[in-house]
């Protein structure tokens, strides 16, 4: 059992006064492991939150190098990190906001050979990724190794998220169970992103971590979280577990992890 | 019979730039004929070449996706909300 220290109680007085934490739920946050995938603008605000909570252990999966470009949203990024891995640049933030913490960085794309053998040491995933194949490879590695899935998507004012725990309710491919075919859909790069729109989704995927880890709340197992900027409206789609679901229906046909092929790259 | 129909960012060009349009279909594979009478092309945004919803999208009625409806032939009614959801990837 974990002791918190007089610091860490001083560090997270405001969190442990809820009840529905208290010490105990401070050292669950404290012993809890959450890989983020993208250290972009959703994996930003996620990892800056999750960080500042207390979460003991964060990974952080991203390939890319921090453009000017990028600041717009990725707020955990400064103009001073423009050229270094976002890995690097996110762990250097992380630890500034907290030393309480450890971070573990890995500068890659995930592929169909690596990422379960990257996944497998935490306990709730984390998708900020911005693209496709990778979406649809994650989605499909969290079924297989049974582990929790927080999945968000943005595009100009609009955002999704819904939170996937495998044998508990639907996945990402019961919602919809293949990619759209290259040029179908519109990339942040070709569409458009608010940088707001990215930050309220990524905070959307930081609660329900918070709440994952601390059995507290209401997840949205089931649930599809609609948000629209303009209209300012959230809404709350039902989701079904699709028993025909190509990768955790009652006959999966995917066994094995897809490469899709990389074709809305987009940073 | 009048539906309300919230179009997503991506179709918007195909609406006129309107994210909710209304429609007096009385099923949703009506509904989807009578859109593409007004907004030319959106049917193809929709569906494949056998007129089935594309994968990457889903339509609910109210709260509930019509998958576990009746599909298109699901049945609307006076007042019901219809939204169209693309898969989005963006991060
Ligand atoms: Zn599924």
């Amino acid at each position: 059992m974990l002791k918190l220290t007089d610091e860490q109680i001083e560090r997270y007085s405001r969190q442990i006064i809820l009840s529905e934490i208290g010490g105990k739920g401070q050292e669950k946050l404290l012993k809890s492991k959450v890989l983020v995938i993208g250290c972009g603008g959703l994996g930003s605000p996620c990892a800056y939150y999750l960080a500042a909570a207390g979460v003991g252990k964060i990974g952080l999966v991203d390939s890319d190098k921090v453009e000017l470009n990028n600041l717009q949203r990725q707020i955990i990024h400064s103009t001073k990190n423009v050229g270094i891995p976002k890995v690097d640049s996110a762990k250097e933030k992380l630890l500034q906001l907290n030393t309480d913490i450890k971070i573990v960085t890995h500068s890659l794309r995930l592929t169909s050979k690596n990422i379960l053998n990257i996944i497998k040491d935490y306990d709730v995933i984390v998708d900020g990724s911005d693209n496709f194949p990778t979406r649809y490879l994650v989605n499909d590695a969290c079924v297989l190794a049974k582990k929790p899935l927080v999945h968000a998507g943005i595009l100009k004012f609009d955002g999704q998220a819904t939170t996937i725990v495998p044998g508990k309710g639907p996945c990402y491919r019961c919602l919809f169970p293949s990619p759209p075919p290259p040029g179908s859909v519109p990339s942040c790069q070709e569409a458009g992103i608010l940088g707001v729109v990215a930050g309220i989704l990524g905070l959307v995927q930081a609660t329900e971590t918070l709440k994952y880890i601390l059995q507290c709340g209401e997840l949205l197992v089931g649930k599809l979280l609609i948000f629209n900027a303009l209209s300012m409206s959230f809404r709350t789609l039902t989701i079904k577990r699709d028993k025909k679901c190509p990768v955790c229906g009652n006959n999966p046909t995917i066994k094995k992890l897809i490469d899709y092929e990389q074709f809305c790259k987009l940073r | 019979m009048v539906v309300k129909i919230r179009i997503p960012t991506p179709l918007q060009k195909l609406t006129d730039g309107k994210s909710e349009v209304e429609s007096s279909g009385k099923t949703v594979i009506q509904l989807i004929d009578e859109l593409e009478k007004k907004y030319s092309g959106i049917k193809e945004r929709l569906c494949d070449e056998k007129g089935n919803i594309r994968r990457f999208i889903n339509i609910f009625v109210n709260e509930k996706d019509i998958r576990f409806l009746k599909g298109q032939k699901t049945k609307l009614k006076n007042g019901d909300e219809i939204s169209i959801i693309p898969a989005i990837a963006g991060g």
